[in-house]
């Protein structure tokens, strides 16, 4: 067993109704048609959806800062690779 | 009963090489569908009309229960896994079941939703969708490769959560061979009560004995780190759905 | 240090102690590091001659103008069959499988990897793959014409067994993943006392870095392979013009890996020259720390440059001079380390046996291949040698002339270790003369030939270039006498007796402490660390 002190099975409950709100919002918000800025809002709302399962859910909050630092070159590499190649689409 | 030492076999488990292991497959998986995510970005640049229609042919609806089910069943994980941690062992099992049973449902309305889009003949090669524009064919190409193959991923992840709930429902059990130094005499259960053999009769060298805990805290902890590990595993699964779906039903 | 180790010579060495199993299957279900690696190096060496017949046909084919051995389809299969055997079943896989499997965990004072089983499993999945990759031979429509990269929109329509031959591909990408994530978490979790980060062997480093880019980069190429596959079995439509795909999606998608993977292939050839040149220079190596930071520089920078392959494709001009300027970025720590190598050797006790010789050409080699990086990475003289043969002698100068060269030298350096025997070295000098002479009559010309607008995968030729072909094909001949001979020689050593010393060579990193060849745990003690890796004259830390 982990020595650490355990999350109580309450705040897993109370991050999962957040999950179910911010669900909400996203279809609410979505039926707005802010145009453009749709698909912004939604990635944004979904990456705030996703931080919460990660860091809350999958315990990367209390987890050595190797994990972090390992996430982030995960992350880093995506975006690098996305932006790169948008680099060629966005400009022929 | 002669002397016989029990010898309590020390496995040496390593956990943070286990979740840092874990944590490797699961970039692996987030690169994966980096990749599928990299395609629909281009060619949402490519077709924003024809995307823009194409989604509305989803329904938010069943896509939405998709994106609950999916919720609630990460929610049972973790709390399968903090159950396992206070030596719930019952109460572990049983959210672990529903964390699968949520992840079936889950499939159960893919398969429905598949289905209907068949029957439309909306499905790649499809004489119906050659009909349509091509930014058309395409998002329905990337809605069958994405939401397929998180499909498979959500398969396989029920499977490994219902094995690893079979490995956690058993009481903890240990064998450990004790070797007999002389003539022993031992009570074997049998069909008809019990039996007594004298070891030297029965030629025996050591004999395997099951240790049947009520419960065993090593043992919940090499398991408990089983079951964090697939927990993470599933939980990405769940973190792929949060993004596919406003990405592929809502975006418009 | 340890002494006890030296015990250690009276147990059974790996290649007597089988486990539970015995004979062959003792080999194929082992868990044990050591067996595992010699289980890959039988396959990949296997592998390597029969795509260096492949080259020679090829060769053959091209000494005369038009059709000479084979007819114009089945040239394009062999040259296909040559690169993915080349690429997937001997390079990626190469120098990690072989030697890094075999001496990761005793270069940090581990008894094993992290994951056996896993390692195992990696293993068997090369294996199924490679065997998948041969079946693609005498299936479907036959070995795939498309060339390794298997462009569409060619490999959509072709009637030959790109679906089974991509799922090959898949398979052993997914080998290459699990081999990275093992060597990962073993370099995090088992280095022994006092082996701090900066404390562990550059091979190590090497190995690090490069399983990093297993990672993260061959996920991208099992999602490309994956959709070639469906767009061929479902019409899925991405990559096919006629459906509205995009056919550059697809080359953007398969350079995202396959450049990253020649980092994979270089790193660790690099980390086995920074073992070798400490060991016979007889002193430690100059800038540690600036080739560690190096292998992990070029590990980054490498997932930044993959559009130098597509700049006559028709992707943006914005693209290509981003890509280009990234591109003569990313030569700068490769430049660091042949710097810091070469340095490594200034006032040094200089020995030059054979493993020493392969690991100078090395240099020479690499350089050349390095440096005419700089032509084909810079935009302007690209579209005039883009797909010329020019191309060709580029890659084939890093690609053999580095990490081929560098496992040869490894097996040589190596060799007494992992066998617990010694090798006469006249053999090896006569083979590296003809490797020597060999490669470079056989590359140099390509060079000139693409200069001069000789384009690649043609299996005919206007007159003008038939000169260079034909000297070039004399070095292949000359060459492959070299990589028999070395070959012929590596066998007759391996049944020569027993009895090489734990350290033959004076080198400085653990595995020179255990015998030769090492026990089945590597050690009975797990060493305590007290100095740098390369600690010659007794210095401490590097």
């Amino acid at each position: 067993m982990e020595k650490k002190e355990l999350v109580p099975y309450g705040t897993y409950i109370m991050i999962w109704f957040g999950l179910l709100v911010l669900t909400g919002v996203t279809i609410i918000a979505a039926s707005l048609h802010f145009g453009q800025w749709s698909i912004m809002t939604a990635i944004a709302i979904a990456t705030v959806k996703g931080a919460l399962v990660l860091f809350i859910f999958m315990n990367l909050k209390r987890e050595e800062r190797l994990f972090k630092i390992m996430l982030s070159l995960a992350l880093i590499t995506m975006t690098v690779i996305m932006v790169l190649t948008f680099a060629d689409i966005s400009f022929r | 009963m002669s002397a016989a030492t029990l010898h309590e076999p020390h496995v040496h488990v390593d956990a943070t090489g286990a979740k840092i292991a874990m944590w490797l497959f699961l970039f692996t998986e987030l690169l994966l569908f980096g990749g599928l995510f990299l395609a629909y970005a281009v060619f949402r640049t490519y077709y924003p009309a024809d995307f823009h229609y194409a989604t509305t042919t989803l329904s938010v609806s069943i896509g939405a229960l998709n994106t609950a089910l999916l919720l609630t069943s990460s929610l049972t994980m973790v709390l399968s896994v903090a159950a396992l941690e206070r030596l719930n062992r019952r109460l572990s099992v049983i959210l672990l079941g529903v964390t699968a049973l949520l992840g079936a449902l889950f499939l159960v309305n893919k398969y429905f939703e598949w289905s209907a889009k068949f029957q439309h003949g909306l499905y790649p090669g499809s004489q119906e969708l050659a009909l349509h524009p091509d930014g058309e064919k395409v998002f329905y190409g990337l809605y069958f490769t994405m939401t397929g193959l998180h499909g498979v991923h959500v398969l396989v992840g029920v499977g490994v959560l219902a094995v690893i709930l079979a490995m956690i429902a058993r009481r903890p059990r240990r064998t450990v061979s004790v070797p007999l130094a002389a003539p022993t005499a031992l009570a074997l259960q049998g069909d008809s009560g019990p039996l007594w053999h004298q070891a030297a009769d029965a030629q025996l060298d050591a004999v395997d004995v099951t240790l049947v805990y009520r419960e065993n805290e090593a043992v919940a902890h090499r398991q408990l780190i089983k079951l964090e590990n697939a927990g993470l595993y599933w939980h990405l699964v769940d973190v792929i759905w949060i993004f596919l779906f406003p990405l592929l039903y809502l975006i418009s | 240090m340890s002494h006890s180790n030296a015990d250690a010579g009276a147990l059974p060495s790996y290649l007597e102690v089988s486990g539970r199993r015995t004979g062959i299957l003792g080999w194929i279900f082992s868990t044990d590091h050591k067996r595992i690696g010699i289980l890959y190096m039988i396959l990949i060496l296997g592998f390597f001659l029969v795509a260096l017949c492949i080259g020679l046909l090829m060769r053959l084919e091209l000494l005369l103008p038009g059709p000479t051995i084979v007819q114009p389809n089945t040239y394009n299969a062999l040259f296909t069959l040559h690169g993915v055997i080349m690429i997937f079943l001997f390079i990626v896989p190469g120098i990690p499988a072989m030697f890094g499997n075999f001496f990761l965990p005793i270069q940090i004072g581990a008894k094993d990897v992290s994951f056996p089983r896993l390692n195992l499993a990696s293993w068997w999945l090369y294996a199924i793959g490679a065997v998948m990759a041969l079946l693609s031979l005498f299936t479907g429509g036959g070995v795939p014409d498309t060339g390794w990269t298997f462009y569409v929109p060619f490999s959509l329509r072709t009637g030959t067994n790109v679906p089974l031959a991509v799922l090959a591909v898949f398979v052993m990408g997914f080998s290459s993943i699990l081999t990275g994530l093992n060597f990962i978490t073993t370099i995090h979790r088992l280095r022994a006392p006092g082996m701090s980060w900066f404390r562990m062997p550059l091979f190590v480093w090497s190995l690090y870095a490069t399983a990093w880019i297993q990672i993260l980069a061959t996920p991208i190429l099992g999602i490309t392979v994956l959709l070639v596959f469906l767009e061929r079995l479902f019409g899925i439509g991405l990559f096919d013009p006629a459906k509205g795909g995009d056919p550059l999606l697809y080359q953007h998608l398969f350079w995202i890996y396959s450049h990253p993977a020649v980092y994979i292939m270089i790193l660790p050839a690099m980390g086995v020259i920074s073992e070798i040149f400490p060991t016979f220079a007889k002193q430690k190596i100059f800038g540690y720390k600036a080739i560690a930071f190096s292998s992990l520089a070029i590990a980054f920078v490498g997932y930044l440059v993959w559009g130098h392959h597509m700049f006559t494709s028709g992707i943006s001009d914005t693209s290509r001079w981003i890509f280009s300027l990234l591109t003569f970025i990313v030569a700068v720590p490769s430049g660091i380390k042949v710097f810091n190598w070469v340095a490594t050797l200034y006032k040094g006790a200089i020995e030059v046996p054979p493993p020493m010789l392969f690991a100078l050409s090395f240099i020479f080699l690499f350089s050349i291949g390095g440096l005419t990086g700089f032509v084909v990475g810079a935009l302007a003289t690209d579209i005039h040698i883009h797909d010329t043969y020019f191309v060709v002698a580029h890659f084939h100068y890093v690609m053999f002339g580095g990490v081929g060269i560098a496992i040869f030298a490894a097996l040589l350096y190596w060799f007494p270790k992992m066998f617990g025997r010694v090798f006469r070295y006249r053999p090896f000098f006569i083979s590296w003369v003809f490797i020597f002479v060999g490669f470079n009559t056989l590359y140099f010309p390509m060079f000139i030939m693409g200069w001069l607008g000789m384009p690649r995968r043609y299996y005919d030729y206007m007159p003008e270039f038939q000169i260079w072909h034909q000297i070039s094909t004399v070095g292949s001949w000359l060459l492959a006498t070299g990589v028999f001979i070395f070959f012929i020689y590596f066998v007759k050593s391996l049944r020569a007796p027993r009895g090489a010393p734990d350290n033959p060579w004076g080198g400085t990193t653990l595995e020179w402490r255990v015998p030769s060849p090492p026990p089945a745990e590597n050690f009975i003690d797990i060493p305590t660390v007290t100095a740098g890796p390369y600690d010659h004259h007794g210095e401490g830390d590097a």
